[in-house]
């Protein structure tokens, strides 16, 4: 069966970008515009990696991983957020939070699948 | 290439994205004000970050690169370190407005008005502090790798015992390693306790590892980067000797603090400046298009599908089934019924959008105006969420404008003389926006020095608008100024007041079958507002009888429908019929005259007088019979025939026949003048 990775995103584009990037590598998306979004989606069970955003309202990509990792369901589940800070303080953040590493935008649909190939 | 195809795509929805963003940024500095929120500037940071994002990831290198200043500033602010400063909160504004013109010329390939945001730059970065040079300088690079790549590396590898929890798999790590060179990994198990301790989620081992080959130091850097921070590493060229002491990057790990002061990103590329782009993105087809919300679809689906249910259904007894199916039939032809009018319904909803898209634009446009003015202006915007057609909510803003700057200019009094009339010095302008009946209602408030009535008469009698010796209503006195040609303003300013606009106001909202009134009240302000119906498309008609001919009249527009007798009615000057309504007396417009076709009866007191309204000015319709009232659908005779005077457009009632539809306004327009309409007739 097809990986299922939960891509979450507020800007529309790139959740698009990201989208059509991993169905075309025979992914199976889903997509969330916010936190509070992919925790309710992520409830429900069965993604093998979350991809996020760091900014975004009403819950940020941090806080998400923090609350996923708190999660039975997503103690072992790879987690990687989209970053454009290059900043080690940002990465640490994240890490510390229980992300499994990070994506530095900008970033084009290869660099996205090499990323998404070495957690899954 | 497929892909460039639907980059290109998804680069017009960021173009979209961008100036709802920007929209965002642009309301959110203008409620900034003096008190700065912290989540306040947040969503501004997030909307500036997020088109920084999108605009690198899609290539616009120079759009993200001004962005990229901008998000800085936003981000100290938000941070606390920079003060939020009404000089700083202008300058936002400024950027937001040459990243929405950055945005719309990289859409549109033009090129980039480089002076402009050569100096936004220079002044974002005065703000920052930082010289103009630091746009130019690279990013600060970690410690420089050695020039000529060792025949192979030495790797220590003791990473920290959580390594597993966050799924990074060491193994995955040297399958990667293994790809670059030829790779000899040797595990230290020292650290593995007895097995009943062991705890399987812990990472006990460290890695001592050769790795032979020319390898840049960079690539396997980047395959430790994410287990970097907390780890010790070291990568060491073969030959030289591994220090003894752990690596920097170990001790950190629980001492950063959660948010780095000063920590300015590092600015992007020199290279965007006047750089070419080679990127194809193709114009914007925005005209005629609309965004619609996924459960509009959804519930118009959802009713086809229904009304196929019932269309089989009505079919299956067209077969002829059988007797005692009339009830079932008639059952069934309800059910059409009511499915045709819910998809009517939903289909027309897809037209509606929230007002907000007119209301937007006001508070940018009351900052600027009233720092302008000099006046300290509130704008407070109330119903925005009240949707309304399309077509509507495009013509209705030009008008809106047009009144918020009248109420800025005219009405708000500057600070001093608010205070002196003891009312605080901030004034306060209201949009609002609401349904009442099958109407939206839109109000322009302000709580300013109101209409000055006595000065708007002799203005109208100067100007022989009225009469000299006519008396008017405070009401109609106040409307006058939707006369053409009435200016009250002592001086011409450039912002409003040219003796043309409020009597274009008026032209425009009657365009769209609306009407516009205003109520002033001495130095409490003034209340315009604005009626319009909810769409074009449709209309609520009264169905009447003319001899054969049936006219429908707007519902919006009747007044009521009364039976007159024949001492009611007198003639005046020997020609024109008035019949006196409670205290007013009225004339009397004959249809059949108009439109020349033969009445039942020419005589007012057996027909029915239909007293209609419009610009304020009421008659009364003579007509034979009142039919039935139902929802119309209006086809434009402009498009189908020709546009004839008097009549606003034609409907194709339940049997097939043409009926025109009464312009209102139009005909109140001809008794004023006397002007006689062509005959015409539904064929």
């Amino acid at each position: 069966m097809a990986k299922s990775i939960l891509a979450v995103d507020d800007s529309a584009s790139m959740r698009q970008m990201v989208l059509l990037t991993l169905q075309g590598a025979g992914y199976t998306v889903l997509q969330a515009c916010d936190g509070v979004e992919a925790l309710e989606l992520a409830r429900a069970g069965g993604v093998d990696l979350v991809l996020t955003d760091v900014h975004m309202p009403r819950m940020d990509g941090i806080t998400l991983v923090r609350e996923l990792r708190n999660l039975p369901l997503y103690k072992y589940v790879p987690m990687l957020i989209l970053t454009t800070e290059s900043s080690q303080e940002r990465k640490m953040e994240g890490k510390r939070a229980g992300a499994t590493g990070w994506i530095v935008k900008p970033f084009n649909p290869p660099q996205l699948l090499a990323t998404v190939a070495r957690v899954i | 290439m497929t892909l460039d195809i639907e980059m290109a795509e998804i680069a017009k929805v960021f173009f979209q994205e961008s100036r709802e963003g920007l929209d965002a940024m642009e309301s959110g500095l203008l409620s900034l004000g003096a008190t700065a929120d912290a989540e306040s500037i947040n969503t501004i940071f997030r909307a500036a970050h997020s088109i920084k994002g999108g605009a690198a990831t899609f290539g616009f290198a120079e759009v993200a690169a001004f962005t990229h200043g901008v998000e800085t500033l936003l981000d100290e602010m938000r941070n606390g370190i920079r003060p939020v400063t009404a000089e700083a909160i202008q300058t936002l504004l400024q950027a937001c407005d040459c990243m929405r013109d950055m945005i719309a010329a990289t859409e549109a390939e033009q090129p980039l008005d480089q002076t402009r945001i050569g100096l936004l730059n220079a002044d974002i970065r005065q703000i920052l502090g930082d010289p103009p040079e630091a746009v130019q300088a690279p990013a600060p690079v970690a410690p420089a790798a050695p020039a000529a790549p060792a025949a192979g590396w030495r790797i220590v590898f003791d990473p920290v015992p959580d390594l597993l929890r966050l799924r990074n798999e060491p193994t995955r790590m040297f399958h990667e390693l293994a790809l670059l060179g030829s790779l000899a990994a040797c595990a230290d198990v020292s650290r593995l306790p007895p097995l009943e301790a062991l705890d399987p989620e812990v990472c006990y081992l460290k890695w001592d590892i050769n790795l032979l080959g020319q390898i840049p130091r960079k690539k396997i850097e980047e395959i430790f980067d994410w287990v970097d921070p907390g780890c010790r590493l070291e990568i060491v060229a073969l030959g030289e000797p591994v220090p003894a002491t752990p690596a920097a990057a170990a001790s950190p790990v629980l001492t950063i603090p959660t948010q780095s002061p000063a920590a300015a990103p590092a600015p992007a590329a020199d290279t965007l400046r006047g750089a070419a782009r080679a990127d194809a993105v193709p114009k914007p087809a925005e005209a005629g298009s609309i965004r619609v919300a996924t459960q509009k679809l959804d519930s118009i689906i959802n009713l086809v599908g229904e009304l196929l249910i019932t269309q089989s259904m009505l079919s299956g007894f067209a077969e002829g089934t059988g007797p005692g199916e009339p009830d079932l039939l008639r059952k069934g032809l309800q059910q059409l019924a009511r499915n045709t009018r819910e998809l009517q319904e939903s289909v027309m909803r897809i037209r509606m959008l929230p007002i907000s898209f007119a209301f937007n634009r006001f508070p940018r446009l009351v900052h600027d105006l009233s720092r302008k003015l000099g006046k300290k202006v509130e704008i407070k915007l109330v119903g925005e969420n009240t949707e309304l057609d399309k077509t509507v909510l495009e013509k209705i803003s030009d008008p809106l404008v047009h009144l918020v700057r009248n109420s800025l200019d005219h009405g708000l009094e500057s600070p001093e003389q608010r205070v002196a009339a003891g009312k605080s010095d901030t004034g306060t302008l209201e949009l609002a926006a609401f349904h009442e009946g099958g109407n939206i209602i839109i109000e322009v408030r302000d709580d300013g020095a109101g209409l000055n009535k006595p000065r708007i008469l002799r203005k109208a009698r100067e100007r022989g608008l009225i009469a000299e010796d006519q008396d008017l209503t405070d009401e109609q006195i106040d409307n006058l100024i939707f006369m053409p040609g009435f200016s009250t303003a002592e001086q011409v300013s450039d912002v409003s007041g040219r003796g043309v606009g409020m009597d274009v106001v008026r032209r425009n909202i009657h365009d769209l079958g609306g009407a516009v009134q205003i109520m002033s009240r001495e130095g409490q302000g003034s209340t315009v507002r604005i009626r319009l119906p909810l769409t074009l498309a449709i209309l609520d008609g009264q169905l009447v009888r003319v001899g054969r001919e049936i006219y429908i009249i707007s519902l919006l527009a009747i007044v009521e429908t009364i039976q007159v007798a024949a001492d009611r009615v007198n003639t005046l000057a020997g020609r024109t019929e008035v019949f006196r309504l409670r205290n007013e007396f009225l004339p009397v417009v004959k249809l059949y005259e108009h439109f020349g076709i033969e009445p039942d009866s020419t005589s007012v007191a057996e027909g029915l007088l239909v007293v209609v309204e419009a610009d304020g000015k009421r008659v009364g319709v003579l007509v034979d019979d009142l039919l039935s009232q139902q929802q119309v659908v209006i086809k434009s005779l402009e498009s189908n025939f020709k546009p004839v005077l008097g009549i606003a457009g034609a409907t194709i009632l339940g049997d097939g026949k043409v009926a025109l539809i009464i312009d209102v306004p139009d005909l109140i327009r001809s008794v004023a003048s006397g002007r006689r309409t062509n005959s015409v007739r539904a064929a």
